[in-house]
């Protein structure tokens, strides 16, 4: 897409961020380089698990160090916060793993977007994204099915008390929204936000460098303020960052929860 | 000046789903201020209704990046 090419005067033209820019293979190309988003996702793994092993390694029952503390604040988040509130104190400890991994990689992936030296959120390939969800999408339908039977399970997506000409209808519905709105949003959820928080940052650093470096008049000042609004923008991406790793982990714990239920 | 009237299309897209998340939120803050011992229980339901909601803006962003035919 060509947002738009903003011809100031005397200067060059400016090119504006394009999604080609966040193809950015490190060796090889085409299908199968190995890019910047790859090798941020093993590092965001190798970064988890050191400092998970390095801060659970001599547990106290009383935490007796912060680091311990924070862990467990983290971990007791998802566990009691998402995990127990939303599928319930009978079962939900089984899901805790999944949901406290899907957390924690989420947010140290979406974090780097703002994290100076890497500034690259790994979940803006929509790649990525997809791969969490297809995890999401199988287990919640296996979970179901095996809780209720296949047929079973089909039968149990139809809400109760529909009139009986309305059935093919929102049975229909219901089909569209656990097999493609589910996945769906789920994915494109976390990949449009990181990828449009990311775009927005682009858009206001590198439109200020070009104001400031090839604007006349009292363009560099604007240079200036659209610095700044990139600055404060960066800290909202912050907040839009953790706030999704939520909500992702908030869903999954949702639908698992409602392919448990007795009762659609 | 160039561009593409996706964005603008994308931009009016915007507003049900802005709109709606406004309301998701004022119920929340109504709720709490009204019984603010239920903070608890409302938070993940507003974050689940405010999650639903944008799933229309975020299906108008990918959309807004179509392009017929290529340019």
């Amino acid at each position: 897409m060509s947002l738009s090419t903003l011809a100031t005067a005397g200067g060059e033209s400016f090119e504006a961020p394009a999604p080609a820019d966040f193809w950015q293979p490190l060796i090889g190309d085409g299908a199968f380089a190995l890019t910047r988003p790859m090798v941020l996702m093993a590092l965001s793994f190798v970064i988890i698990a050191a400092v998970l092993l390095a801060t659970t390694k001599r547990l106290s029952v009383v935490p007796a160090n912060k680091k311990q503390f924070a862990v467990e604040a983290l971990y007791g988040f998802v566990r009691n916060g998402v995990a127990r509130d939303i599928i319930g104190s009978k079962e939900f400890l089984r899901y805790v793993p999944l949901l406290f991994t899907l957390f924690t990689l989420i947010l140290v992936n979406n974090v780097f977007g703002v994290i100076p030296p890497i500034q690259y959120p790994t979940m803006s390939r929509i790649g990525f994204p997809i791969a969490l969800t297809l995890v999401v999408f199988v287990l919640y339908h296996l979970i179901g099915m095996k809780r209720k039977g296949v047929g079973g399970y089909f039968k149990s997506l139809m809400p109760a008390g529909v009139p009986i000409f309305l059935v093919p209808v929102v049975y229909l519905l219901e089909l569209f929204t656990y097999f493609i709105s589910r996945p769906l949003t789920l994915a494109v959820r976390l990949f449009a936000n990181m990828f449009a928080g990311h775009m927005l940052i682009l858009v206001l650093f590198l439109g200020g460098e070009h104001l400031l470096l090839h604007g006349e008049g009292l363009l560099p000042a604007a240079g200036v303020v659209s610095y700044l609004f990139g600055l404060v923008m960066s800290f909202f991406e912050l907040l839009i960052q953790v706030l999704q790793a939520y909500i992702f982990v908030l869903l999954t714990a949702t639908y698992i929860a409602g392919s448990l239920a007795d009762e659609h | 000046m160039g561009g593409s009237l996706n964005v603008i299309g994308y931009g009016l897209a915007a507003i049900g789903p802005a709109i709606a998340v406004g309301l998701v939120f004022a119920a929340y803050i109504n709720g709490v201020a009204r019984q603010p011992e239920s903070r608890g229980m409302l938070q993940p339901i507003a974050i689940l209704g405010f999650a639903l909601a944008e799933a229309l803006a975020i299906l108008g962003f990918v959309l807004a990046f179509i392009n017929p035919g290529g340019e």
